[in-house]
């Protein structure tokens, strides 16, 4: 499991814990993320996040 | 043989910083140099208003430095660096006496804060924050403090009342206006979040302003046009922001509200681009996140060999008071149509629908602030 850093605002999305507040189940993969979904913290869509260490 | 020209960057903040990275993914060899004239550092600047919530301290916010940027991205960075002039017939840049040669030009300086004129021995409590050194200031005079005025209520004012009231401090706002940021939200929404302030012990002054600050004790007495006071210890002056222009208007590049520039960025100068806060991009001076990720992008194409268009989508705004979640999708200048309003108190679905009923833009607050994302697949882009 990864987790991918917003560039512009620093939210993290960790594929373990999901997004259930936007229909991401716990484990959902990055690339299985749908492509229209942004950022809770601050819009971006997805072309904005970057792949970090697990830390 | 003389060296090549490098592109010059004016201005490391999230445009500055976005458009090198978008270059960088297309073009690994142009020289590119990026001039500030402050440290460089790269930070979240959404994140300024939320460093007690998420509790970060403002260098916690800091994500590289020049240096480490400069390396990342294979840059060259001058930090502390004021440009003076520009000379769009040379393709050059003064730094003082020093001249700089440019093959391309992009401004992204910013925008001022709007400062207002204030009476009073006690100017010196009072900050303006935008950006991470003023932020930086502000953090260190808070220190041991506890009371804070606000004056403006519009979306940083709001931001930060919110976020100072969830680090345990008193917080006074001040503003000429009825409700929470009247140019952004219809009445109904403003006033939703006003309650949800309150809610969290938030102090409105509306419809009135500061006319003297003076020294009392180790803080401020504030003295109101309406007769009041208000004691705090120190003052946050969140009035407005202006595209930053007098450079480029002294160079004779075309500045209405903002830097002029087209969809393609281009300013009325050859070889000269600008985006983010100081540009007015076909009419529209946005100075929020998504139009700026969306110009960088467009810019950076055009940069690399490619001209291209920026095309602005559906751009929602989220106004980050937890008290009550707001977001907002202005509908587009000049637009006609009306604002139908359900909902109360904390909970507010405004939608905005022209002739035809097609809703073409919205505000959402409290509970309904989670179908940001639903309606705004139905409105339509910015530039169809």
């Amino acid at each position: 499991m990864k987790k991918w850093q917003c560039v512009v605002c620093g939210w993290i999305y960790d594929e373990e814990k999901g997004w259930p507040e936007d229909g991401i189940a716990p484990g959902t993969a990055w690339d299985d993320v749908p492509d229209d979904w942004v950022c809770p913290d601050c819009g971006v869509g997805k072309e904005d996040f970057e792949m970090i260490e697990i830390g | 043989m003389r060296e090549r020209a490098p592109v010059v960057i004016i201005g490391t903040g999230l445009s500055g910083y976005s458009l090198a990275r978008e270059f960088r993914k297309l073009d690994k060899e142009t020289p590119l140099l990026m001039i500030t004239a402050d440290d460089g550092h790269s930070y979240s600047k959404p994140m300024l208003s939320t460093g007690f919530t998420k509790g970060k301290l403002a260098d916690e916010l800091v994500q590289s430095d020049a240096g480490a940027m400069a390396e990342q991205l294979g840059i060259q960075v001058r930090t502390y660096t004021t440009v003076t002039a520009l000379d769009t017939d040379r393709h050059e840049i003064a730094i003082g006496d020093e001249r700089l040669r440019y093959s391309k030009l992009v401004l992204a300086w910013g925008a001022d804060v709007i400062r207002l004129n204030l009476e009073g021995e006690g100017l010196e409590h009072v900050y303006s924050i935008n950006d991470l050194m003023d932020y930086r200031a502000f953090r260190q005079a808070l220190e041991g403090r506890r009371r804070v005025a606000i004056m403006g209520a519009g979306l940083i004012g709001c931001e930060f009342a919110n976020d100072l009231v969830n680090g345990g401090y008193e917080v006074d706002m001040i503003a000429p206006c009825t409700t929470a940021l009247p140019g952004l939200l219809p009445d109904a929404a403003g006033d939703a979040i006003v309650q949800g302030l309150r809610d969290i012990g938030v102090r409105f002054h509306f419809e009135t302003a500061v006319s003297r600050v003076d020294r009392e004790g180790d803080g401020v007495r504030l003295v109101l046009d309406n007769g009041e006071t208000v004691d705090a210890d120190l003052v946050i002056s969140a009035v407005g922001l202006r595209p930053r222009t007098e450079l480029a208007k002294a160079a004779g590049l075309t500045v209405q509200k903002g830097i002029v520039v087209n969809r393609a960025l281009e300013t009325s100068a050859p070889d000269v681009y600008a985006l983010g806060d100081c540009a007015e991009v076909d009419g529209y001076v946005l100075l929020y996140v998504l139009p700026l990720m969306a110009s960088s992008r467009a810019l950076a194409k055009t940069l690399a060999g490619t001209r291209t268009e920026v095309s602005y989508g559906t751009m929602p705004v989220v106004i980050k008071t937890p008290c009550c979640p707001t977001a907002v999708c202005p509908p587009p200048l000049s637009a006609q149509g009306q604002w139908e309003i359900e909902g109360e108190g904390l909970d507010i679905r405004a939608l905005f629908r022209d002739s035809s009923s097609q809703v073409i833009g919205f505000a959402l607050t409290g509970k309904y602030a989670l179908e940001k994302q639903q309606l705004s697949k139905e409105v339509p882009p910015l530039h169809s």
